[in-house]
């Protein structure tokens, strides 16, 4: 093989190891990407199917936190601006700026009567920061004074 | 007076690097030789002011003064030295301050000791590396101008964020700007290269040891963050796929291809183009890093400034650097000749194929970071985490690694497949054992963790068979870098792929003196008590930990902490480090009836994780001193001397 030539094959090589990424990328994205739901999103567009992990967003409702006799547990509602509301459980430490009427983010999957089973659950980090999806519209009046 | 000196000498280090820029120009023109002399100085200088810059925002910092808006915004008296120290560049404009000083230093010592490279090359290299540094230094002064003044000066400043308040945010961003900063130069010796037409092996060998001090940097810089999160997030994770993660391991993987490709253009003087290339996508990638995690885009601990003009601003760099690196690249690339040839099955090969590999994992991370974002701006929300990260980009690193054992093993320009099958049989055989035997005593493993452990093991074995019949007194010192490095890679696949399958975890709600089992250690809770520390005041909660039956018994004091300033609440783990594992603690809240939430891990062998990421630093760091004290021996006389000589 000429030199030339070799320099041929390794750039054919380059773009297919470039498009395949992307192809093995897309597959992928397509079975583990989580789409995210506000409480209307779930009313107007009906409940995700349960065996796909999606993430919810929104406010967490006052007065709607509750906890489990196994101390571990714990339910709460979560809102947004609209009446609607989905019911969430998760068992573990919460983060530690989880609090009730602030905002939340929770990975998990719906259940058939509605409820979610939240695996993970991320609330602010700190002063500044809001996960974005949390903070929705709120969020971007705020940013863009 | 500090802060206004120290803005004297930013725009006086633009004004320099704008002055580079025109003179370097000027040089390369038919009769600028006699401009040459002079761009060198420039750059050093532009170094020194910029160095001086950010050492009086850190006097600043270090004297809390709150006229100065940066530090009344992020900084407090109270806060103890190290953070005042460190919390310089613990908010945007110092992290970007820090950023360009970080440049600015290593065109100055671009200019001080490069020797190799003809001296119309380097000139080409450093008035680059101005343009680089022009580009930040303008968003300092516009956008970002650490020195401003605030009136009426506030009685305290804000403090730092708590989560921030840790001695790793003295190591960690440095040693990850050094990485990204000595991206930025391998990139501009590639520009250099390219304007001066003379791409080959001199030029590969001086691009190298920055290359390799960038990758360096940037291994120590990723290590640390992983185990920083880690133990101060207390969610027992080493890695969250977060995008301010891949922003960080996505220049490390193209300088990883990097690395690679120019030890085959400076051994073989193959991949001249490709090697080109690489150096143009690493330095986009650290651009793009730099981008997502400055901008505001994301919002994250890492993400001071929430301000869309300094996204736009930081946007519109990004692309006329990466747009102009892309137009030279391909205006140029047609006068880069071919490089010899090879054989497919042989060092170059198993190289090629390192990097193809890497390139596939890196469009992976890419697509997986950046595809949100694109999909947010166009109105859907989605979160791309671990599960699309490990099932993509998974397979395809443990092909790499085991390409990794055998490629240190082929012969430069071409091999023989049965002499391979006889150097490999040995770590080959050992895998099947090891891959037989986890099938049969632990049943249930996922794949990817039963296949990171077999690999592990073999492939630890295949990188140290390159010393096996050598005299190890006569081996040359960055062939123990690269099998340092290479047992550093098995070493941290090992810790990753353990924990992964063995981490066994318990969340109880428990009353003083409950005690509850995880793993093979019984855990005994105490009590808790306030305790108070210099910014902070805290439940700490004591437990006592043994193992088995009667194993010797040891406390473990996780916490939750209240910050004062600003009032935060973190949680500090307590984490016991065995030589087979780690105990972590983290404590929650407490319930109506007294009960204390309680989170515990055992994880087995992931220190090993942390372990294999400083053996593949320091792997890298013994072959930059073997390849510096190599050409300090056999120093070919410069094009430049041989030209002077002639004349």
């Amino acid at each position: 093989m000429k030199p030339k030539n070799q320099r041929l094959v390794l750039i054919v090589l380059a773009l297919a190891a470039v498009g395949g990424a992307v192809l093995l990328a897309m597959s992928a994205m397509r079975d583990q990407a989580a789409f995210f739901y506000a409480p209307a999103d779930v009313a107007r567009r009906g409940q995700p199917p349960g065996d796909r992990a999606v993430r919810i967003g929104g406010m967490v409702k006052p007065g709607s936190l509750r906890r489990h006799p196994d101390g571990v547990t714990i339910d709460f509602l979560v809102g947004d601006e609209t009446v609607h509301t989905i019911r969430v459980r998760y068992t573990g430490i919460t983060p530690d700026l989880f609090r009730e009427n602030s905002g939340v983010v929770a990975e998990g999957r719906f259940q058939p009567n509605g409820l979610f089973i939240a695996s993970e659950i991320l609330a602010k980090h700190d002063e500044n920061y809001m996960p974005p999806q949390a903070a929705g519209e709120r969020h971007k009046s705020e940013t863009l004074r | 007076m500090i802060a206004e000196a120290g803005l004297a000498a930013l725009w006086l280090a633009a004004s320099l690097s704008l002055l580079q820029l025109f003179l370097g120009a000027a040089a390369l023109r038919p009769g600028g030789e006699a401009l040459l002399r002079i761009v060198r100085p420039v750059a050093v200088a532009q170094g020194l002011l910029a160095g001086l810059a950010f050492l009086m925002l850190i006097w600043l910092f270090l004297r809390t003064d709150l006229s100065v808006q940066l530090v009344a915004a992020n900084s407090h008296s109270m806060k103890p030295w190290l953070y005042k120290f460190a919390g310089a560049w613990g908010n945007h404009e110092g992290s970007m301050l820090l950023w360009v000083t970080v440049l600015a230093v290593a065109g100055g010592f671009v200019a001080l000791l490069e020797r190799r490279l003809p001296q119309k090359t380097l000139i080409a290299t450093l008035a680059a590396q101005a343009t680089i540094g022009l580009g930040f230094y303008a968003f300092l002064l516009f956008a970002s101008n650490p020195f401003t003044r605030l009136f009426p000066v506030p009685a305290e400043g804000n403090g730092l964020n708590p989560l921030l308040q840790d001695p790793g945010l003295a190591f960690h961003p440095p040693t990850l700007y050094f990485g990204y900063v000595g991206i930025s130069v391998a990139f501009s010796f590639a520009v250099g290269a390219l304007i001066t037409r003379d791409v080959g092996p001199a030029f590969a060998r001086a691009m190298r040891p920055w290359v390799l001090g960038a990758w360096i940097f940037l291994t120590l810089g990723i290590t640390a963050g992983s185990y920083w999160a880690y133990y101060e997030l207390g969610w027992g994770g080493w890695w969250f796929w977060d995008p301010v993660e891949n922003a960080s391991l996505m220049p490390w993987l193209a300088a990883t291809a990097l690395l690679h490709s120019v030890t085959v253009l400076a051994t073989r003087d193959g991949l001249r183009a490709w090697t080109i290339m690489l150096a143009v996508v690493a330095f986009s990638m650290s651009m793009i890093g730099t981008f997502l995690v400055r901008s505001g885009i994301l919002t994250s601990v890492h993400a001071f400034a929430v301000d869309p003009r300094r996204g736009a601003f930081i946007l519109v760099l990004l692309l006329l650097y990466i747009g102009g690196a892309l137009a030279l690249y391909g205006l140029r690339v047609g006068t880069v000749k071919e490089g010899s040839k090879f054989d497919f099955l042989s060092r170059e090969g198993a190289l090629v194929a390192n990097n193809l590999l890497i390139t596939v994992i890196l469009g992976v991370v890419f697509v997986g970071t950046t595809y949100p974002l694109i999909t947010e701006a166009l109105g859907t929300k989605i979160s791309v985490g671990p599960p699309y990260f490990n099932a993509a980009a998974g397979p395809v690193a443990l092909i790499l690694v085991a390409i990794m054992g055998a490629g240190p093993l082929l012969r430069w320009r071409r091999d023989d497949l049965s002499k391979l099958a006889g150097r490999i049989a040995i770590p080959a055989l050992l895998g099947g054992a090891i891959l037989l035997a986890l099938v049969l005593l632990a049943p249930g493993l996922r794949v990817l963790p039963l296949l990171g452990l077999t690999l592990a093991i073999a492939v630890g074995v295949a990188s140290v068979a390159p010393l096996w019949g050598r005299n190890l007194r006569r081996t040359p010192l960055f062939t123990w870098g690269m099998v340092i490095a290479h047992l550093g890679v098995a070493v941290a696949l090992a810790g990753m792929a353990s924990e992964s399958a063995f981490t066994k975890e318990t969340l109880v709600a428990a009353r003083p003196g409950q005690a509850v089992r995880v793993g093979p250690y019984t855990v005994r809770f105490d009590g808790v008590d306030p305790i108070a520390g210099p910014n902070w005041t805290a439940i700490e909660a004591t437990l006592t930990a043994w193992r088995g039956e009667g194993g010797a018994r040891f406390e473990m004091r996780p916490q939750a902490r209240m910050f004062s300033s600003p009032p935060t609440p973190t949680s500090e783990a307590a984490i016991q480090t065995m030589l087979d594992g780690q105990l972590y603690i983290a404590i929650g809240e407490a319930d109506e009836q007294g009960r204390w939430q309680l989170r515990l891990w055992w994880k087995p062998f992931v220190t090993l994780i942390w372990l294999g990421g400083a053996l593949v630093a320091f792997g890298g760091l013994l072959s930059l001193i073997g390849r510096l004290r190599r050409e300090r021996k056999i120093r070919p006389e410069s094009a430049d001397e041989l030209q002077e000589a002639l004349a």
